[in-house]
């Protein structure tokens, strides 16, 4: 193992590394872009990046001119189209060879960015553990970029583009990730135009939005005084209180969805949007009371006991003085329990019969078997998602602020 | 509590201070005031979450099925025999009635029915009562499967044939009172004693325990080294931030059913690629299939797929989170630790290993504490992926399938009792190893 701590070798080896790499994602990606089946070469692709560091790292950091850097580009282009017999992507260049030129100069961009980024300065000679550690984080870095960010976006993606596309076409090729804009805005959105009217999504919406922001309300009507009760006035058994707070939150809802269920349908609440909003709350205010107590105990308490010498009630001081300064955080409380209720599956899926107050979770449930085509579950799953994720970027200062600061969550 | 110091002080004087266990008038007026804040909340938890856990207790010693949750009631209906011609006749009403419940008795059943002027009964029941056109009967108990005919004769007077109404046309109305079985005193032993019977509920013991072990661990490994890629400043690094946020923030329905769709057998991608770069010959089906076998140093191992597959989907969804909590601190970490550091000649990994990690530790434990106890909980997630088939059923979704798939409340509540007790155990963890003051 001594060998790869010489700065050459370890350049040479990491060349290598990103020249497979560089050859699976570009490969793959022009395969799901230009819906044509390419085998590429990772045998080509190592022996291009390979070269391509070793040009490289000819010369020592100090002398790695513009003109080596050019000549390092070169070199993968060459040896990517050499090493396949001009088939960098085993596939005749006949087929859409503008797809696969923009794929080959892709290839080489990143595989000749990633090395000039990777190697530029690593010495040629014997490495230091810090220096061979350097590039080793590096490389390691690289590779986690890509995968993380392959690995969240490819299943979005795969849920719009799926909901765009036809059943049979799917089953036809599966790895045509293309997405056909000329046969117009309504074939495209055909499935979301079915799913407004014939699955009345438009009215799901409307009831999850309607469910979510009572939720909302309802929960800061009970946790507001709650919190601040518990961050500022005294009472026995405070402490005990605000440490079992939490507790409540691990109670997990399977446990309580049986005697919920047989409670609510002898008292007539089971089928309906107020059994709904009764347990909703009743799971977010705790987590939303912790979190308020603690950044009501945050904020100075000689506002508040100004406030009280100068006449205001406790109903004052929280309405004038804790709420206005504390917006940030109960702005960061809501959404978080807007972001629970929104996407609240199982008291929905088990309470809720009657396909007139569907929740959107409960709704995209009722797409999921096999007389309705796949397109329709991914356009419902979509319009669950946009929502959410819409307000999430939206506040996402907010929200994370809220979610490491005041506390937790599950 | 009386020390010397008090007993030494006249009784003319004030004492100098009040005993600790009484609070004084403003003391008491603010915990009074506290406590009617925290009212409402006390109310909801109780009666929503504390009140099912302690029925979920009751539920599970007895023998009730997701029908019995509709008490049986008397079932009547009311037939007319014979002409009213003249004045005279005689028609016959009668009334068919049934329990239609076959385990249930059906106490104090009473029939209340109106009949049309000008009508006089001949004999009348000795059951019934007759004030006015107001007929009552008090039918008494009726046993399973019970059913009668009551018969009613009546002759018509003129009154009647002046203005002519079918006895079936008022309104019939029949109550009884049926024992409900979820508020009866029957016990029964036999959830439990099923539930520890059966072969497969050890092993869906064990599928829980290697979800939740490998599903936390493997969210808290994706989240430190995310966290680490992004405790570096560069272009793009809040956009990324928000993009790894994504699987944690959509909702679990649209994710689970995306993985499904992509990792299907036949027209999924994922075996497509695969297929296509000729890493597999047959597609995989990642959800459906329990095992796969392989040979490794001449062992003959059995790799749980699905079982796999639904830990990373776990993996997968809940690492932003504690990529968001390991970042925030890591950001806290202060730098001149790390340029003390480097000045000593700490290589990059060496920071990591005694700098980053030890700060992270922390929070990293009491990540795993709670993302454990929730994982424990999940259930939407397994449910929606593969529904609890091909060997990964865990005790919540065994809640499910006993409660509703089987239609026996009673046993899915006795699953639910065993969560209930192993979270207990946690959460006594959770007690002992968060810290006193503040916990996160």
């Amino acid at each position: 193992m001594r060998v790869i701590r010489i700065g050459y070798i370890a350049g040479l080896a990491s060349g290598a590394l990103w020249g497979v790499i560089g050859m699976i994602v570009v490969g793959v990606t022009l395969t799901l872009a230009a819906g044509i089946p390419a085998t590429p070469s990772l045998t080509a692709g190592a022996i291009a990046g390979l070269i391509g560091a070793a040009i490289l790292m000819y010369r020592p950091p100090a002398e790695r001119s513009a003109g080596m850097l050019i000549a390092s580009a070169a070199a993968i282009l060459i040896v990517v189209v050499a090493a396949t017999f001009a088939q960098p992507f085993g596939l005749p260049l006949s087929l859409a060879p503008s797809w696969q030129a923009v794929a080959l100069l892709f290839l080489v961009a990143t595989v000749w960015a990633a090395n000039r980024l990777c190697l530029l300065d690593v010495f040629s000679g014997r490495l230091s553990r810090y220096e061979f550690e350097v590039l080793l984080v590096r490389v390691l870095k690289g590779i986690g970029f890509i995968v993380f960010t392959i690995a969240v976006v490819l299943p979005f993606y795969v849920m719009v583009m799926t909901s765009l596309k036809s059943q049979q076409f799917l089953l036809a090729n599966p790895l045509d990730f293309s997405v056909d804009v000329s046969q117009g805005l309504g074939n495209l959105f055909s499935a979301y135009g079915k799913l407004f009217t014939e699955f009345r999504f438009g009215r799901y919406l409307f009831i999850s939005a309607l469910v979510s922001v009572s939720t909302v309300l309802l929960t800061l009507l009970f946790s507001i005084p709650g919190a601040y009760a518990v961050a500022r006035l005294r009472f026995p058994g405070r402490a005990t209180l605000s440490r079992s707070i939490l507790l409540i939150y691990m109670v997990p809802a399977i446990v309580l969805v049986i005697p919920l269920y047989s409670v609510f349908s002898q008292l007539g609440l089971r089928d309906s949007l107020v059994g709904l909003l009764i347990v909703y709350p009743a799971t977010t205010i705790p987590v939303s009371l912790y979190m308020l107590q603690g950044y009501f105990r945050g904020l100075p308490q000689e506002l508040e006991e100004a406030g009280l010498m100068d006449g205001c009630t406790r109903l004052g001081v929280i309405m004038r003085i804790t709420l206005p300064l504390s917006l940030p955080a109960v702005a960061s409380v809501a959404l978080y329990v807007f972001m629970i209720a929104w996407n609240e599956f199982l008291f929905a899926f088990m309470f809720i019969d009657s396909p007139d107050i569907f929740t959107l979770s409960r709704g995209v449930v009722s797409l999921n078997s096999s007389e309705v085509p796949r397109q329709f579950l991914m356009a419902g799953a979509v319009v669950a998602t946009v929502p959410v994720l819409v307000i999430f970027l939206w506040f996402e200062r907010f929200l994370v602020q809220g979610l490491t600061a005041g506390s937790v969550k599950g | 509590m009386t020390t010397a110091s008090d007993t030494a002080v006249t009784p003319t004087e004030p004492r100098p201070v009040r005993p600790k266990t009484r609070l004084g008038p403003m003391a008491r007026r603010e915990s009074r005031l506290a406590f009617g804040m925290l009212a409402p909340t006390f109310a909801i938890v109780l009666t929503i979450v504390l009140f099912p856990l302690l029925a979920n207790f009751w539920i599970s010693v007895k023998p009730v099925e997701l029908a019995d949750l509709r008490p049986p009631t008397p079932a009547a209906s009311e037939r007319v025999n014979g002409e009213a011609a003249a004045v005279g006749d005689e028609i016959q009403v009668e009334y068919r009635l049934r329990n239609r419940s076959r385990k249930t008795v059906i106490h104090d059943v009473i029939l209340d029915d109106t009949l049309p002027a000008g009508l006089a009964p001949v004999a009348l029941d000795q059951r019934c009562s007759l004030t006015g056109r107001e007929l009552t009967c008090h039918l008494g108990s009726w046993e399973p499967g019970f059913s009668e005919r009551l018969q009613l004769s009546l002759i018509v007077s003129q009154a009647f044939l002046a203005n002519p109404v079918s006895p079936r046309d008022s309104d019939l109305r029949i109550t009884g009172s049926a024992e409900n079985v979820l508020t009866s005193l029957t016990f029964t032993g036999e959830n439990f004693r099923r539930i520890f019977d059966a072969t497969e509920f050890w092993s869906v013991l064990w599928v829980t325990f290697a979800y939740t072990i490998f599903g936390t661990a493997g969210a808290l490994v994706l989240g430190l080294f995310a966290a680490q890629l992004l405790n570096t400043s560069f272009k793009g690094r809040g956009l990324l931030r928000g993009l790894f946020l994504f699987p944690y923030v959509a909702p679990v329905i649209a994710v689970a059913f995306t993985w499904v769709v992509l990792l299907d057998p036949f027209s999924g991608t994922l075996n497509a690629i695969l297929k296509q770069m000729g890493v597999v010959e047959s597609p995989i089906n990642f959800f459906g299939q329990r095992a796969i076998s392989f040979e490794f140093l001449g062992l003959g191992l059995d790799f749980p797929l699905a079982l796999s597959t639904v830990i990373a989907f776990e993996a997968w969804r809940y690492f932003p989170l504690s990529f968001l909590f390991i970042l925030a601190r890591m950001q806290s970490i202060p730098a001149d630790m790390y340029e003390a550091a480097e000045i000593d000649g700490a290589t990059p990994l060496q920071q990591f290993w005694h700098i980053s990690l030890p700060q992270v530790m922390g929070i990293l434990s009491i990540l795993f504490l709670l993302r454990f106890i929730w994982t424990f909980n999940k259930f939407d997630d397994i449910f929606l992926l593969t529904g609890g088939a091909a060997g990964t059923r865990t005790l919540t979704v065994d809640v499910y399938e006993k409660g509703f798939a089987l239609s026996n409340l009673g046993a899915g509540a006795a699953v639910a009792v065993v969560v209930f007790f192993v979270l207990v155990t946690f959460s006594m963890l959770y007690f002992r190893f968060t810290p006193k003051e503040e916990g996160l």
